[in-house]
């Protein structure tokens, strides 16, 4: 098969004897180096990548293969563990904190034949969608560095836009991986709740959480997918099924495919420019033999009120655990209550303080049924909704962002402007389904748009069927020499 | 009033100031509700690996998910849940299908700084359990919960304010505890105490807890509030803490019901409280009133889904479910005609089997009880059914003294022997208490005189003249016979 994306070509030149491992990690580290002022990593592991390509170019010696991602570099989001490797959340609290152990994930890129190169930027405990939060500063979008790259994944979105690595994994709780991704002109996936193991993924809200890649194409993004799904008995949320093989459904067209554009995602709220690129995108899947209509998903439009109660009130949860007893920062005090007050006073950022705040707020005495209680009644109307639009439809398209790539600071005095970034994403999130962000063209500036198919829950291949073609519509589309992320194109 | 607790046989007496609160005769009741923690007999701990073992070297028997490092997740462990469920059948409660709940607190001892526990949809919901006097107390709920580690403050007076610093050993961090609540159906110490031990053996029978509380596995909370005799509302309860022993319970209980009365018979009422009992001063101390109680924030555990176990599997555990202690009282007290309450002791030593089955063998129940009760407190050892029944056939047909009886019993304990093989040993067959009367006897009928002189002597002589009867029988026997024996008899002939 013709590699249809720089992941899928390297894992195939590397497989094949053609590259070595270690030039294309040195590759991707000196593309690493030289891209330093995008601030895209926190910790890049340079000895340690250039070790596995030696032994990975060893094996391929040796006449064995070495995985589907033989010799692939791969950018690991900060808040997905590796053991004896710095794990910050770009957070004061865990800095210096090193995993005794590896996520799930982590293993399986290895038992793949990936690299991970480094640790990626992020907004703090993934609560952003700028990366502004980062208490390390903020990543820039390659695109335009006066602009951010999205968040809470945007230093893997701004690795991979930048060709530092052909893949980063993010984690998606509201859009963290689509939204970043949509900004800086790349693919972005997040899979059905429980496909990919959490085992290892520092929680930010666990009902709502999923790793998933950001990649150049759809092609590699179901490449890494199948390297990383799959069953994990450590994760009781894991779903029992095999993930499968998604490359069949890649090529298989959107003849006959019904496809529906959400109402309540595409209208309102949304920048002209976006809403332009939805339409055509909608347009060249038409032209390509789906049925394109209009659907409603009434309960969406509380969406983003029910995640901005159920995220803050697993986060409030999830990060009592830093307090300074065991691990990180630690601010001395007379007693162990003023030392975790003291702790936690330093150690986290504005925006971790204000969503543990508001998440302990929903979840008190007396004010649980009218906050977490009604958010959770929001959940169950969105799956409701959900589950009648795809009676109707086979997909749904909405925008994945409601504006191309804003400029820092524009919306970090107002924590609901930026909230509004994840308007269109988090609905996926609340229904635990699955979504893919695919590059649409440009919008305002220039600057890149992202138009989202989303799927039914375990409707993966449906959704890197339509993704696919949707691809292949914007490169047919795209005058030529105008480049971009696509290293080749797998259409005749 | 001092505040030492009295004698404390008794905590329903009369008590009051006159012209303040309650009037003077007014009786007293205590209504006691217990929250017993027990921890449950499994490998590993109740969401991850590590070995569920007691009294390790600090923070050895730990792993990351116990420890709640950032990232990882707990996984229910089966056996916990299957032991749960044996529980909740023994206490007739509904085994449902439940959720899994964090209840949140910062605690140094408590990794994550939530407990996972469950809330509103516990695993055993209802049932009861039945004291050996027939009284039976409600069980509210037992449900699934995890412990938290220990947390040592060094320093000052011991107390987390005021420790020059603290350490926490994690080895218990995790345990799988079961929470068994009971209706507030108990009225006194002694009854609060046996319903603890009729727990205790059900977990004990069941297997699923060593119910040491020496070694903190088993742990009983207690609510306690006080109310006049035949008052219909319950009086507010104050909750007690730390209670670490059987005998302690019971003078936690009596010391607090003591001081609530004392406080309503002057007329101040009780604040609900959460108390700890210092066992070093007997008397409890106020920790945290119902205001400063913490709002745990409930909500269903994200993490885990829940738990709904399979019928079939709950009717497998039900159908090898082994005798539970009331069962076995019933059982024993059925077939003998006895209160159940009677045979009580026999069971909670578990001995019913070899009482049933000596009695099945034809010896007499009431001597069977009579043995169990007076003279296998230390267990019965080697000892077999059968050799009990003949051994109370020998008593019976007077071929052993009551004195040899124990003896050869002791050995048959020891070595499992019949009771023949022990008393031929013995030589106890020379002088079978029928053939001792008839040495007595002659020996009387040889020596009329010290006879009369025994008969009609005064104390002194009398017992002179026994000691002259008794050697002599001590050596036509050979030294066989035993002393009280003799004595009895030359009594019974003396017709004194």
């Amino acid at each position: 098969m013709t590699a249809a994306g720089p992941a899928l070509a390297i894992a195939a030149a590397v497989r094949g004897g053609e590259r070595s491992a270690t030039s294309v990690v040195e590759e991707s580290l000196a593309a690493i180096a030289s891209g330093a002022e995008l601030a895209a990593f926190n910790t890049v592991t340079a000895e340690a990548a250039l070790a596995r390509a030696r032994r990975i170019d060893d094996a391929v010696a040796a006449g064995e293969d070495p995985g589907c991602l033989a010799g692939v570099p791969v950018a690991l989001k900060d808040n997905i563990c590796t053991r004896g490797v710095a794990t910050t959340c770009s957070s004061r609290i865990l800095e210096g904190w090193e995993p005794p152990y590896d996520a799930t994930v982590v293993g399986r890129l290895n038992a793949a034949g990936g690299i991970v190169v480094g640790k990626t930027n992020m907004d703090e405990f993934a609560m952003g969608s700028s990366t502004e939060n980062s208490a390390f500063g903020p990543t820039l979008n390659p695109c335009d560095p006066a602009r951010v790259p999205g968040g809470s994944s945007g230093g893997s979105a701004a690795a991979v836009a930048a060709a530092m690595t052909p893949v980063a994994l993010g984690s998606d709780t509201g859009g963290s991986i689509r939204q970043p991704a949509a900004l800086c002109g790349v693919v972005g996936m997040k899979p059905t709740y429980g496909r990919v193991s959490r085992y290892g993924l520092v929680a930010f809200a666990s009902s709502l959480d999923q790793i998933g890649p950001i990649t150049c194409t759809v092609a590699d993004a179901a490449l890494v997918y199948s390297a990383i799904a799959g069953h994990d008995p450590l994760d009781s949320t894991s779903i029992p099924e095999p993930a499968g093989d998604m490359s069949g459904a890649l090529g298989e067209g959107v003849a006959g495919l019904r496809v529906g554009i959400v109402a309540e995602l595409s209208g309102e709220g949304i920048d002209g420019d976006v809403s332009a690129r939805l339409g055509a995108a909608a347009e060249s899947l038409a032209s390509l033999g789906a049925e394109v209509g209009e659907v409603s998903v009434p309960a969406a439009v509380y969406g983003l009120s029910a995640y901005f109660l159920i995220a803050p009130a697993e986060a409030s949860s999830n990060l009592a655990r830093y307090d300074g007893v065991r691990y990180g920062l630690r601010v001395p005090a007379a007693t162990a209550a003023d030392m975790n007050v003291a702790t936690r006073t330093a150690g986290f950022g504005d925006e971790v303080k204000r969503r543990i705040m508001l998440g302990t707020f929903a979840l008190s005495a007396g004010y649980y049924d009218a906050y977490y209680g009604k958010a959770l009644k929001v959940r169950t109307l969105v799956l409701r909704d959900f589950a009648a639009a795809y009676e109707r439809f086979d997909v749904l398209l909405a925008p994945t962002s409601p504006t191309v790539a804003f400029r820092f600071g524009e919306r970090t005095g107002n924590p609901l402007a930026m909230y509004l970034s994840d308007a269109c994403t988090v609905a996926s999130n609340l229904a635990g389904h699955p979504a893919i962000s695919v590059p649409a063209g440009s919008g305002a500036d220039g600057l890149p748009v992202g138009v989202q198919v989303m799927a039914p829950a375990l409707g993966e291949a449906v959704m890197f069927r339509a993704a696919a073609a949707l691809e292949r519509a914007q490169a047919d589309r795209r005058p030529a020499g105008s480049g971009g992320a696509t290293a080749g194109s797998a259409s005749p | 009033m001092s505040d030492r607790p009295g004698s404390g046989a008794d905590v329903i007496w009369a008590a009051g100031s006159p012209g303040l609160g309650a009037p003077a005769d007014t009786e007293w009741e205590m209504v006691i509700g217990l929250e017993v923690h027990a921890e449950l007999l499994t490998r590993s701990k109740l969401f991850s690996g590590s070995p569920n073992a007691f009294g390790g070297e600090p923070n050895t028997n730990i792993d990351p998910v116990c420890m709640g490092l950032p990232g990882t997740l707990p996984v229910l462990n089966r056996h916990a849940v299957e032991l749960a469920i044996r529980v909740g059948l023994s206490l007739g409660s509904l085994v449902q299908p439940s959720v899994f709940a964090r209840k949140n607190y910062f605690y140094p001892d408590m990794p994550k700084d939530y407990q996972i526990s469950q809330y509103d949809r516990p695993i055993n919901v209802g049932g009861s359990l039945e004291l050996p006097t027939g009284k039976v107390i409600g069980i509210v709920r037992a449900h699934l919960e995890e412990d938290t580690g220990k947390t040592t403050h060094m320093g000052g007076a011991g107390r987390i304010d005021d420790a020059a610093y603290s350490l926490v050993d994690y080895n218990r961090a995790g345990v799988p505890l079961l929470e068994i609540v009971s209706y507030p159906d108990l009225r006194s110490p002694a009854e609060a105490r046996e319903y603890v031990t009729e727990l205790r053996s059900t977990l004990l029978a069941v297997g699923a807890s060593d119910g040491k509380m020496e070694e903190g596995s088993l742990r009983v909370d207690a609510n306690v509030s006080v109310r006049p005799v035949g008052a219909g509302e319950f009086g507010t309860r104050c909750e007690i803490k730390n209670v670490n022993s059987l005998r302690s319970l019971g003078r936690a209980l009596e010391y607090e019901a003591r001081r609530q009365i004392r406080m309503l018979s002057v007329g101040e009422p009780v604040t609900q409280q959460t108390r700890h009992w210092n066992e070093d001063t007997g008397r409890t101390s106020a920790l945290r009133t119902k205001e400063e109680a913490t709002d745990y924030r409930y909500f269903p555990e994200p993490d885990l889904v829940p738990l709904d176990p399979d019928p079939a599997w709950v009717e497998r555990i039900r159908a090898e479910l082994p005798l539970l202690p009331r069962e076995r009282r019933h059982r024993l007290a059925g077939l003998i005609g006895e209160d159940p309450a009677r045979v009580s002791l026999v069971t909670e030593r578990g001995q019913d089997d070899l009482a049933l089955a000596a009695i099945e063998a034809g010896a007499a129940p009431a001597a069977v009880l009579k043995h169990l009760e007076q003279n296998l407190a230390d267990g019965s050892g080697e000892l077999t059914a059968d050799g009990l029944a003949e051994l109370i056939g020998m008593e019976a047909r007077g071929e052993l003294t009551s004195n040899q009886v124990k003896d050869v019993l002791a050995e048959m304990v020891r070595t499992g022997e019949s009771p023949a093989t022990v008393a031929r040993r013995a030589g106890f067959e020379a002088v079978a208490a029928g053939e001792l009367a008839a040495v007595v006897d002659r020996i009387i009928a040889e020596h009329p005189e010290e006879w009369r002189r025994l008969c009609a002597g005064d104390g002194r002589e009398r017992k002179k003249m026994q000691g002259f009867f008794t050697g002599q029988v001590m050596r036509a026997t050979k030294g066989q016979a035993n002393g009280r024996d003799v004595a009895t008899l030359l009594a019974d002939r003396a017709g004194s």
